[in-house]
């Protein structure tokens, strides 16, 4: 049985300009180099003092509107997926919506699933789409990812964010042609509403949590199209480091060739909503018409989606309406822990 | 609960610093940002809401270092004067690395940004700002 099918209209990235070297970091807290080089990833993207999860999710979202090339009053419902909310109460997909030109008529809502929020709100507009209640909905990922200083989250929690404007399957750029979704109770990270920094559940990081649920996803998604590994052209996993999407693509039987494009990660560290979405913006700047992608976002306490994208006739003439995903990761100044740490707020200002 | 800032001013605002909406005389055809009641070149309270152009040219730029408060973690802060076609603007500018290359002409863009938020209330302050545009290839 196939689900209900939409199309990805638009989709636009963002990540901000400032990098933190891991070595920054390492000279601080007096790691050794081996001690972050396993987590294959080199710089991490800061988000400057005036930015946060809902101005980089204005700018991601005008890339994917800019693509859409529709009236942004088209759009029935905002999606925002985020662990890093400016207001613990009042939402802020109402401040992207009345920035973008989208209020007053639309659902607007924020998401919380940690790093798969956002997907969840990719899914639940596919649904949205396919009944007719919307014409158009906005999904986004977004998160200024918060960390201990001196935990090893550190080095990897990143600023960046990723939308896509979803429609109906005629003229769009690809379409979600299936989705599964696996979640279980897990404990394997989580953050209270009053503290300033998330905690991980050590045994339960890994295997109970990323894996399981990645693989669950994937297999089941698998199973119900009839598709093999083989048949994609891209593979595209939630990227927590560098290490881990590599390792869950290979052990369900993808291949380095299927995953390299969709990886951003190593460059500028795990953006958690962001993270698989910015992958698939990556991969949609580069994928030809009739390419198949296969996506599998991720979220601690846990869960996955798995979702069989095809690629359209009608990517080709979207791709240069707005910034690619390579404009920005090649747009970067490099910071040192000072100035990220004004960055950030991890320095006490009296305001 | 004492608020520095006023909520209904910004609120009132929203349209223009979100949106950059500035006004058109219908008189003599002058635009002006912030938006006006009146055209201060004819007198003329015949006046439309328009949205302004994203990117400019940057003309000139000061640096603040004694800023306002609820902005302080921000500092320094840098306005910039900006030449839209149409109008001139007075705004933030953003993504400030180095001011060496804030150079008289250099292309800039909006983005939407925090400016300030109410120290004791924590409300924030969003508004466009302007940064050197993305190279776009």
């Amino acid at each position: 049985m196939h689900g209900p099918k939409a199309g990805i209209h638009g989709w636009g990235a963002y990540i901000p300009i400032y990098r933190l070297p891991l070595s920054e970091i390492a000279k601080v807290w007096g790691w050794s180099p081996e001690q972050y080089e396993s987590l294959d990833v080199v710089e991490k993207a800061v988000a400057s003092s005036d930015e946060d999860s809902v101005t980089m999710a204005y700018e991601a979202a005008s890339n994917a509107i800019k693509r859409a090339g529709i009236d942004p009053k088209k759009i029935g419902a905002i999606f925002f997926g985020t662990e890093s909310k400016p207001y613990a109460v009042k939402p802020s997909a109402t401040i992207i919506g009345e920035a973008l030109g989208i209020t007053p008529y639309t659902m607007a809502s924020d998401m919380e699933f940690a790093c798969r929020a956002g997907s969840e709100g990719l899914r639940s507009l596919i649904g949205m789409v396919d009944s007719g209640l919307v014409e158009f909905g906005l999904a986004i990922g977004s998160d200024t990812a918060q960390a201990n200083p001196g935990d090893v989250l550190e080095f990897t929690a990143a600023s960046g964010a990723a939308a896509f404007v979803i429609g109906p399957s005629e003229n769009a750029s690809a379409i979600v042609e299936d989705s599964v979704t696996f979640v279980t109770d897990t404990p394997d990270f989580w953050r209270r509403a009053t503290q300033p920094y998330p905690l991980h559940g050590e045994g339960f990081t890994g295997e109970p949590a990323y894996f399981y649920h990645i693989e669950n996803a994937v297999r089941a998604l698998l199973e119900k199209t009839g598709l093999k590994p083989g048949d994609f052209d891209y593979a595209i996993f939630h990227q927590p480091n560098g290490k881990f999407p590599v390792k869950v693509g290979k052990g369900l039987g993808f291949t380095i060739d299927q995953m390299k494009d969709g990886l951003v990660t190593p460059m500028i560290g795990n953006t958690y909503n962001a993270s698989a979405l910015m992958g698939l913006a990556k991969v949609l700047d580069k994928a030809r018409p009739g390419e198949k992608i296969l996506l599998a976002p991720f979220g601690s306490g846990a869960g996955s989606d798995a979702y069989y994208i095809r690629v359209t006739d009608s990517i080709e003439e979207r791709k240069a309406l707005a910034p690619s995903v390579g404009d920005y990761l090649d747009r970067k100044v490099l910071i040192d822990y000072g100035m990220y740490s004004k960055a950030r707020s991890i320095m006490h200002v009296i305001k | 609960m004492a608020m520095d800032l006023s909520i209904s001013r910004f609120w009132r605002k929203k349209v223009s610093v979100y949106r950059l909406y500035g006004s058109r005389c219908k008189a003599c055809g002058k635009v002006h940002y912030p938006p006006k009641k009146a055209c201060p070149y004819c007198g003329s309270r015949d006046l439309e809401l328009i949205e302004l152009p994203k990117r400019g040219k940057l003309l000139s730029y000061t640096t603040i270092y004694a800023v306002p408060e609820g902005a302080r973690p921000k500092s320094p802060v840098y306005f910039g004067l900006i030449d839209l076609g149409i109008t001139k603007v007075v705004a933030e500018l953003t993504d400030v690395a180095d001011k060496n290359s804030l150079k008289e002409g250099i292309e800039v863009e909006a983005v939407l940004r925090r400016t300030r938020e109410d120290r004791d209330s924590g409300l924030i302050y969003y508004l466009l700002k302007f940064r050197p545009v993305m190279v776009h290839r």
